[in-house]
């Protein structure tokens, strides 16, 4: 049974978010003044058609590090749900 | 004598290409090979640069996916073997993507994508690429990016310096390097630095747009000039 991997990519917090400063600008100006901060990372949905959780999970681990997120400025978080 | 080949590799979505080949088939004793991304083989070149542009689209990260085509992974190797490598712009981005220099360029400080002339400072004039230069060497070079926002760790930074690893910092027309003259909120100014073997250059600026007397500055020069000299011996 394939999984789908919801992966996460964050910009690491020592680096400065320009998209999302200007997206908190925006909600401060339309008065959301409780609003401190925004920061706008990406979503990505990969489909993995592994049998055994461990290998679906040791891809996805290996595909974030190569490609999908630069460790130097960036960080990942996935969860893996079983496709039905 | 035959010319030397100069590989100038063309991902989809480079835009620099032809301007670099241009540059390069001003100078005599070298000729420009245009290289495919999809290819394996280097034909020949005595020096590789990978032009501005965007590779892909600069879908996920500037960079990301260029540096697995077909075409790089000879990159690589030929770099790993110590052959000139040079990177301009996305060339810099791909070369940061695929480990062969250290750090990462994230976007511009002010949102802004910036395309106006910049001041460079030579700051190290001992390199296969800037022989040509005097050191701290003031040059008149174009930038054109959204993403030019130099970054690394401390650690790599101060390795950096260690090893004089920088080559071009931003300035102003004095020589001043200061955050008034940091177009882009590049750490330490920095345009464009050099790996540990001295073979691998990657700079934001654009040489290639200030290679001939019509385009305002003919400071870029001295960096073809420096290479050229490298691998020719003209």
């Amino acid at each position: 049974m394939p999984y789908t991997a919801k992966i996460k990519v964050t910009l690491r917090q020592s680096i400065l978010d320009v998209q999302g400063k200007a997206v908190e600008h925006a909600l401060k100006n339309l008065g959301y003044h409780t609003v401190e901060s925004a920061r706008i990372g990406k979503y990505i949905e990969v489909i993995i058609n592994e049998e055994e959780l461990q290998q679906a999970e040791r891809i996805c681990n290996e595909i974030c590090q190569k490609l999908l997120s630069n460790p130097v400025m960036e960080n990942f978080s996935f969860e893996l749900e079983q496709v039905n | 004598m035959a010319d030397v080949t100069v590989g100038v590799v063309v991902f989809p979505g480079s835009n620099c290409d032809h301007d670099t080949e241009y540059a390069v088939g001003s100078f005599n004793a070298v000729k420009p090979r245009m290289l495919w991304h999809n290819d394996h083989d280097l034909q020949g070149a005595k020096a590789i640069i990978l032009p501005g542009g965007f590779s892909y689209g600069d879908y996920l990260r500037a960079g990301s996916i260029a540096r697995f085509s077909p075409i790089m992974q000879e990159v690589i190797e030929f770099a790993r073997k110590g052959f000139p490598v040079l990177g301009i712009c996305n060339g810099f981005q791909v070369l940061l993507e695929s480990g062969l220099l250290e750090g990462a360029l994230s976007k511009n400080r002010d949102k802004k994508f910036l395309c106006c002339q910049t001041t460079l400072k030579t700051v190290n004039s001992s390199t296969i690429f800037t022989s040509r230069y005097q050191q701290d060497q003031l040059l008149s070079i174009p930038i054109a990016h959204g993403q030019g926002n130099y970054f690394a760790p401390p650690e790599v930074i101060e390795s950096l310096e260690e090893h004089e690893q920088i080559v071009f910092k931003y300035s102003d027309a004095e020589g001043l390097v200061s955050d008034e003259s940091n177009p882009n909120g590049s750490l330490q100014n920095i345009a464009g630095i050099i790996n540990r073997q001295g073979n691998v250059l990657g700079l934001m600026p654009h040489p290639e747009r200030a290679s001939e007397k019509s385009l305002g500055s003919l400071d870029g020069r001295g960096l073809f000039e420096s290479l050229f000299q490298h691998i020719a011996g003209v």
